[in-house]
């Protein structure tokens, strides 16, 4: 996207300038126009007014008047936000709030890190992108909502995410710092470049329907990330908001936090949460805080002696120490853990079973009301003379699981399988899989029953055909390979899961 | 019996049959005192539905989890050898990571 490349560009040259104007404004090379100057009003060169030496002009003490105006807050708390910096790492569900908050609330200078762009599935908690930024840059698009809501407020995007070579080089360009990221790696390499150069890092999470905020590396003895967590958890203790889901607002509320955590920081008011952990829980409405440990004289970020520091964090590979990648909301990578004479694709499949036209959205919408519908409809279908009907009315899909002699097994959470599925599969999760072997042996028995005496008698050796599906053909090799240690030996995994479903055979089952 | 209250939080709810907090009597040595590490065993023998190594690694807790007793950090009190007397909380919390 050169167009796109090409308006960064702009954007960071136009930071520069704005900064060059800032430093002679504030050198007095420049006279600063007062902002209602357009309006025939006198200029305030020579203000004929007396306050503290705070430095805000006429128009930031109207703009930021209800929170100087309070007792516990005031002029120079204000004054201190606008000459402050804060770098967001993360434009994402707690980046959202946080950014615009922190742009609301008047911080001279704000960066923005972010190298994904956004997609439809974000915005329903990364409210800070509109339906119309799609596509776009998430750091591109948060700075606009920021510029939007603030436009005399410095905002400075950086596109290329945060990395352990530009990690300390970015946190030392701000006085606070923001973790709004979404994996354990970042987690750490933030933490580290925090205690590295000296920032305070305010540090939020939140999955499901629960969250946490607390901040680290602040004060004379508050804790890092390290400190706390000197182990990384296995990467399979990690829940994934794309895996595991996110209530939209929970993000929202812990970005909020966050945001109120950098003000508190920046203006030096209240007490900022350092050596406390914020846990809430708000499916029970419960907010609660509890006490933590001191920073750890032995810490390798933090400690007295650090093996990490700015010299040393480029080269520290934090992949290998958290054992994941750092790009947490990307799809898992497809693995080939059967042979593949035990896969099929989905247009095999397809070709296999079905020589009807694909399903149409219609006809999925009916799938998601319930598959006791679908099935209704079938059995309706086939009661009527099924040869009869219009063409666009046949269903691949419908009529793999309506062969009343094949099983399609769907080990995806309830979660994904309510959503839509194929109709008439049989639903074995496969976290608790082996709950359902009965169910598979019971549904393989009807099936090899349905088929008929000429084929029953040899079912022992020419079994129903078993498929077995997931969201993306992971999970559903593992169910095949449990079947066979079960005993049950010539299930079929479908390659790509039902996102392969949807890309190859049938476009309008419904992605997520 | 000391009773216990045990927390869970932060996903680990769903280790527990989904359960965010149970009332338990754990059974003490005689003469000796509980501890967090006997308490957490406990939770694991007898309350937990998942994989153990979700919850635990050898006999302390598994990364990524911090151990509360009364809403104080178990290193500020002594971490497995930490006394948990009658009316006391314990709370596991897993860090999240989502944002
Ligand atoms: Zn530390």
């Amino acid at each position: 996207m050169s167009a796109e490349d090409e308006l960064t560009r702009l954007r960071a040259q136009n930071a520069q300038l704005q900064r060059e104007l800032d430093r002679l404004r504030g050198s007095g090379a420049l006279q600063q126009s007062a902002p209602d100057a357009a309006n025939g009003a006198a200029a305030t060169a020579t203000p004929s007014w007396d306050g503290l030496q705070h430095g805000l002009n006429k128009e930031q003490i109207a703009r930021y008047s209800r929170q100087i105006v309070l007792h516990s807050f005031g002029v120079q708390a204000q004054a201190k936000l606008c000459r402050g910096s804060v770098l967001i790492v993360g434009a994402g569900g707690l980046g959202s709030p946080a950014a615009l908050y922190l742009a609301a609330a008047g911080v001279g200078r704000l960066g923005i890190v972010d190298k994904d762009s956004v997609e439809l599935s974000n915005i329903h908690r990364q409210i800070i992108h509109r339906e119309a930024d799609v596509g776009v840059h998430k750091a591109v698009s948060a700075a606009q909502s920021c510029r939007a809501l603030n436009s005399s407020i410095q905002v400075e995007v950086h596109c290329e995410g945060f990395t352990p070579a530009n990690a300390v080089q970015l946190v030392r360009q701000y006085d606070v710092v923001v973790d709004a990221s979404d994996n354990a790696p970042t987690r750490y390499l933030i933490s580290d470049a925090c205690c590295a150069v000296g920032r305070p890092l305010v540090s939020g999470a939140a999955i499901g329907t629960d969250g946490q905020l607390t901040v680290y590396c602040h004060g004379a003895d508050g804790p890092c990330y390290r400190c706390l967590f000197p182990e990384a958890p296995a990467a399979g203790n990690c829940a994934r908001c794309v895996d595991a889901g996110v209530l939209g607002v929970v993000p929202g509320v812990i970005g909020t936090l966050q945001a109120l955590e950098a003000v508190k920081l920046l203006s030096g008011i209240g007490e900022p949460m350092s050596r406390r952990l914020l846990v809430i829980d708000c499916a029970a409405g419960r907010f609660h805080s509890v006490k933590l440990r001191a920073k750890s004289a032995s810490c390798v970020s933090c400690g007295t002696s650090p093996a990490i520091t700015a010299a040393s964090l480029p080269s520290y590979d934090y992949a290998a120490f958290t054992g994941q990648a750092a790009a947490n909301d990307a799809a898992p990578k497809p693995l080939q853990l059967i042979a593949r004479e035990d896969r099929i694709t989905p247009a095999e499949l397809q070709q296999r079973w079905v020589a009807g036209p694909c399903c149409t959205a219609r006809h999925w919408q009916g799938c998601v009301r319930g598959r006791a519908s679908v099935l209704r409809y079938l059995y309706k279908l086939a009661a009527e003379c099924p040869s009869s009907l219009p063409a666009p009315a046949r269903l691949p899909g419908c009529r793999i699981a309506s062969q009343p002699d094949c099983v399609v097994l769907d080990v995806r959470p309830a979660e994904q399988f309510n959503i839509c599925h194929l109709p008439g599969a049989l639903h074995a999760p496969f976290k608790h899989f082996d709950r359902h072997l009965d169910q598979v042996k019971g549904r393989l028995a009807a099936a090899a029953a349905a088929a008929g005496p000429a084929t029953s008698g040899s079912s022992q050796d020419d079994p129903p055909p078993l498929y077995v599906v997931c969201r993306r053909g992971n999970d559903s090799q593992r169910a095949v390979a449990r079947l066979r240690e079960l005993g049950i030996r010539h299930g079929v995994d479908v390659v790509g899961g039902m996102e392969g479903w949807a890309a190859e055979v049938d476009p309008s089952f419904p992605t997520y | 019996m000391v009773k216990v209250r045990l927390e869970f939080s932060g996903g680990l709810d769903l280790l527990f049959g989904n359960q965010k907090a149970v009332e338990a009597d754990i059974p003490q040595q005689s003469g000796h005192q509980l501890t967090v590490a006997e308490a957490m065993a406990w939770a694991r023998d007898n309350l937990l539905t998942d994989r153990p190594e979700l919850f635990m690694k050898g006999s302390s807790v598994r990364p990524g989890v911090l151990v509360l007793l009364n809403d104080t950090d178990w290193e500020l009190c002594g971490e497995l050898d930490a006394l948990v007397a009658d009316g006391d909380r314990v709370t596991f919390i897993s860090t999240l990571h989502g944002g």
